[in-house]
């Protein structure tokens, strides 16, 4: 029996990945790391920014994404995310930029205390990231 | 009748109007690809949207507690109406359609006896509103510097639609744009975005439930703003790929009327030179028998 199934990642622009060969997907869920393995049950969640690992036959792929919704339905995987960027072409300059966004963001003295916790994580995974 | 000189300026006339109707066309045809393009690519995001949210609304627990966006305020009384056009002219009755099918829309609210708002989004539906309705409209939103429909700019329309609705400043809301079927084919649409329709669509009533992390409720509420803003965003993309539709099909035929009107003032310049030459002939004959 074959453990695989399909993920699909949808932006607002377009289908950025469909992959019909993925043994496990993990996700930076809203309360923690989640691993996803075929037959799971089906599950909505949200992310956090982090990283989504896609492990599959024909190689590891990594993306930083950093916020989105993922269902998980009949062995199909769909993360709709407004922000998703490949960690291979994610290169230095790009990287400081996003952290330089998320600091100013941070600094800013109305934001409220979910967005500060968002922010955070943002800012600890993109400095993870160097 | 025209003398030949005036003809002969004339045609010169709608010759160079054709030239500037075939490039509008050919630029159009261009953008066009384009746009149909993201407009499709567009697509699977706001479906995939739309299924969550069905999914998730028709698990929930207790309607009453169903966050506002979904249920509505619980009034009808106060209808916002998010008229979306193009900001340039020259599209054949892209913008006339939306403004027809919106018009009778408030006309069928008035009659109702409901208080009416509008907030338009791009200059041209602006333009032909504020002459009926100018005290009606609460807003207007236009994109002239960005090029093509972004998701940054449907995020701003949603974020000022949504914070109206949290001032309770309206009940329900509606858009109006025109989703493109095909060059020629562009269907006005009114979508009512708050409160959500969530009977729409009958396909399957899937019974497995889901697993929520976390609950329902925060997973709607944050979900819902982020809805609003991708239907407006699809209604951005379905309106740009409209417009370029549009504005080709009607530079078409402008080009093609442009050809018709140059081979007739062409027929009638070369019959009234001839008219002319035969005139001259028939003078110098009669001079010269007469000697």
């Amino acid at each position: 029996m074959s453990e695989e199934f399909k993920v699909e990642i949808v932006n607002p622009e377009k289908s950025f990945l469909i992959k019909e060969d993925v043994s496990e997907v993990i996700v930076p869920a809203f309360e923690g790391e989640m691993g996803i393995l075929k037959d799971h049950i089906s599950i909505i969640s949200f992310l956090k920014p982090g990283i989504i690992k896609i492990l599959s036959k024909s190689g590891d792929e990594n993306y930083y994404v950093e916020d989105g919704i993922v269902e998980f339905k009949n062995n199909n995987l769909s993360i709709l995310t407004s922000s998703i960027f490949n960690i291979n072409d994610l290169d230095k300059s790009k990287q400081q930029d996003l952290l330089k966004q998320a600091e100013e963001e941070a600094n800013k003295p109305e934001i409220n205390d979910q967005s500060k916790y968002l922010v955070d994580q943002k800012i600890e995974v993109l400095k993870s990231l160097n | 009748m025209a003398s030949l000189d005036d003809l002969k300026k004339r045609i010169a006339s709608v010759k160079s109007t054709q030239k500037i109707t075939k490039a509008m066309k050919m630029v159009a045809a261009a953008k066009l690809r384009r746009a149909q393009e993201s407009a499709e690519k567009g697509r699977p995001y706001s479906e995939k949207m739309n299924n969550v949210i069905l999914n998730l609304s028709s698990g929930i627990s207790d309607k009453e507690n169903a966050p506002k966006l979904l249920s509505g305020s619980g009034k009808d009384q106060i209808h916002l109406c998010v008229v979306m056009t193009s900001d340039r002219g020259l599209c054949g009755g892209f913008n006339s359609n939306i403004i027809k099918k919106a018009k009778s829309y408030f006309a069928k609210l008035s009659e109702e006896g409901k208080e009416l708002k509008i907030i338009t989004v791009g200059s041209k539906g602006n333009d032909q509103l504020k002459r009926v309705y100018g005290d009606k409209i609460i807003s207007h939103i236009s994109f002239k510097e960005s090029k093509n429909a972004n998701y940054f700019d449907a995020e701003k329309v949603g974020k000022i639609v949504i914070e109206k609705f949290e001032d309770e400043e309206f009940d329900v809301c509606t858009i109006f744009y025109n989703q493109f079927k095909n060059v020629i084919t562009q269907i006005p649409q009114a979508q009512q975005i708050i409160p959500l329709n969530t009977e729409t669509s009958e396909e399957d009533k899937s019974d497995d439930s889901y697993e929520f992390e976390p609950d329902e409720d925060e997973i709607l509420s944050n979900l819902l703003p982020k809805n609003i803003s991708t239907q407006i965003f699809k209604a951005m993309l379905e309106n740009s790929a409209s417009e370029q539709g549009s504005r080709m099909s009607a530079m078409d035929n402008a080009t093609r009327n442009a050809g018709e009107m140059v081979d007739k003032l062409t027929i009638e310049y070369n019959r009234s030179r001839q008219a002319a030459i035969t005139k001259e002939l028939i003078e110098i004959i009669s001079g010269a028998e007469s000697l």
